[in-house]
């Protein structure tokens, strides 16, 4: 897959000597999902906001499919639709309006039909002729997105598109934004809701304190860095754990009804079979057993633990 | 040239002041009729005759140059003060577009609307005072070159703002005052000769004794040093907001 977007050596410092991103390189790929996680204040605004314009990198360079963003400007920013994370509108404008507006800054003629198409696929249509100011957040923030597509963009910056969004109207954009995946569009979003970039994204990239420290592909991350566990129910709880099964480095749960075993999942030999013989011969009896697998949200707080 | 973008930008800052009509020009419209009520009927027939014109009709370029100065600032701030308050700023950063275009839907919106004002109390005017135009070309070329000239200064008194209080405070503790005193309601040939050079420092005069001038061919100073200072003005406004472009000041941090 050819890159869309390539970071080298990006840094920003502010005026008031905050350094908000520490030498980042990223390449996005073209098509792709790319979910760009970390905490507040971790520099996932500012490392969007320079990529599309709204700050000014102190030193590194950007290049969107081929073009530089300060010297092609123009050809950069016509590739790229953003949806910054606040819902900033023009409280008196018409949806049909502030579409339109989005499209025409963004240099493109008129086009009645797409602006249309657009807003039915984002079900804003029986809306067009409302003021902003009339509609529900969660409108607004599909209108939000129906100015970032209104010209056609290549490239979609979603800054937490889903904050402060019912589970059914997220659930809907979730199917929205692999939509545009399909028509080619290739997105990076940041959330604070990990199972979105668990369900949504192709690759992840952790940002913390302004640095990346981890671009994985999802399945490679969850497999690399997450833990899997046995869990066993048991029938009677124990004490202790017999003397016989002490070199498994078995855990009890709190109320020591399970006996949980934390493996590599990457490794054929794994030990489950041994140490479930080594049970069996202890003469301990179980109810269920199932095994769990760490949640991003898991690798997550692992990683950026202070 | 991105020609979309400068539409774009030029239309809605227009529909914005449409959606406003009544305060956008009812208003400047019913000051100047009681400006003309006040200084020219009740005032002004005890007034004598300043070079050879009726004192009604000697204040309308100053009542013109008046409205359209403090509209003018007034208009370009607000239009870009509003989306750097509300944020819907990030669009106009956000889009390839460069300063010049962007400069071209504001400053064009804003001029364009003090121009309508000014030629709407320009017959306003009509309807109070016999009106007499010698040079209607260099009438409405000292119009839209205040209009865009000043336009352009509340541009930059926009990005330079960071409350309502601070928008307001230019335009109301400077432009006004001097407005005021720069002759608009006399000839500063009325005045002690050390508070006519005291005068000249003001630079309004200059714009509202050019544009009497192309009215009844009555200055306080020469038409060429009056376009001379606005020109000087302007570029003044025009390096300015190179600056603050080149430098994101306010813009982008």
């Amino acid at each position: 897959m050819s890159t869309i977007l390539s970071i080298h050596n990006l840094n920003k410092v502010y005026a008031s000597g905050f350094q908000a991103l520490k030498n980042i390189n990223l390449k996005i790929r073209k098509g792709e999902i790319f979910a760009l996680l970390g905490p507040n204040g971790a520099g996932k605004t500012t490392l969007i906001n320079a990529i599309c314009g709204i700050v000014n990198p102190s030193d590194g360079k950007i290049i969107v499919d081929g073009f530089d963003i300060i010297n092609d400007f123009r050809a950069t920013r016509s590739l790229i639709g953003l949806v910054p994370q606040e819902l900033s509108t023009d409280a008196f404008e018409t949806v049909w309006n502030t579409v339109n507006f989005s499209r025409g800054l963004f240099g493109k003629a008129p086009n009645p039909a797409f602006i249309e198409q657009t807003l039915k696929q984002l079900s804003l249509w029986d809306k067009k002729n409302n003021t902003i100011r009339t509609l529900s957040g969660g409108m607004k923030r599909r209108l939000m997105i129906a100015k970032a597509l209104s010209h056609e963009p290549r490239v979609l910056f979603l800054d937490e598109p889903t904050a402060g969004v019912d589970v059914n109207l997220r659930k809907d954009m979730w199917e929205q934004v692999r939509h545009l995946k399909n028509t080619g569009v290739t997105i990076i979003l940041t959330t604070h809701y990990l199972e979105e970039a668990e369900e949504m994204a192709d690759r992840i990239g952790i940002i913390n304190k302004g640095e990346i420290i981890v671009t994985e592909n999802k399945t490679d991350l969850m497999k690399k860095l997450g833990r899997k566990q046995l869990i066993l129910d048991l029938k009677d709880p124990l004490g202790e754990i017999p003397a016989p099964l002490t070199k498994w480095a078995l855990a009890f749960n709190p109320e020591k009804t399970q006996l949980i075993y934390t493996y590599d999942s990457t490794k054929d030999d794994n030990g489950i079979a041994q140490l479930l013989a080594d049970l069996s011969s202890a003469g301990m009896t179980f109810k269920d057993i199932h095994t769990n697998q760490s949640s991003l949200e898991e690798i997550f707080i692992q990683l950026v633990k202070p | 040239m991105n020609i979309h973008a400068i539409t774009a930008i030029y239309r809605f800052e227009m529909s914005r002041w449409g959606r406003t009509i009544g305060q956008s020009i009812a208003s400047p419209v019913i000051s100047t009729c009681l400006y003309f009520v006040v200084f020219g009927s009740a005032i002004g027939s005890r007034i004598a005759q300043i070079d050879g014109i009726s004192y009604g009709s000697f204040i309308v370029p100053g009542l013109i140059m008046l409205s359209v100065l403090t509209e003018s600032i007034s208009n370009a701030s607000f239009g870009i003060y509003f989306p750097r308050f509300t944020g819907t700023i990030y669009e106009v950063l956000s889009a390839p577009i460069d300063y010049i275009e962007i400069l071209l839907g504001y400053v064009g919106a804003a001029a364009s609307k003090s121009i309508i004002l000014g030629v709407l109390i320009l017959a306003t005017a009509g309807f109070f005072v016999p009106l007499e135009i010698k040079h209607p070309f260099i009438m409405f070329f000292f119009l839209v070159l205040t209009s865009v000239t000043f336009s352009l200064f509340g541009f930059i008194i926009g990005i330079w703002a960071d409350g309502f209080e601070k928008l307001q405070i230019i335009p109301m503790l400077i432009i006004t005052p001097l407005a005021f005193l720069g002759g608009s309601f006399y000839s500063i040939k009325m005045l002690p000769v050390f508070w006519q050079n005291v005068s000249l420092l003001n630079p309004v005069v200059y714009l509202i004794s050019g544009f009497r001038f192309s009215f009844y061919e009555s200055a306080d100073v020469s038409l060429p040093l009056s376009l001379l200072m606005i020109f000087v003005f302007l570029m003044v406004c025009i390096v300015l907001v190179r600056w603050i472009f080149k430098t994101g000041y306010r813009l982008k941090s």
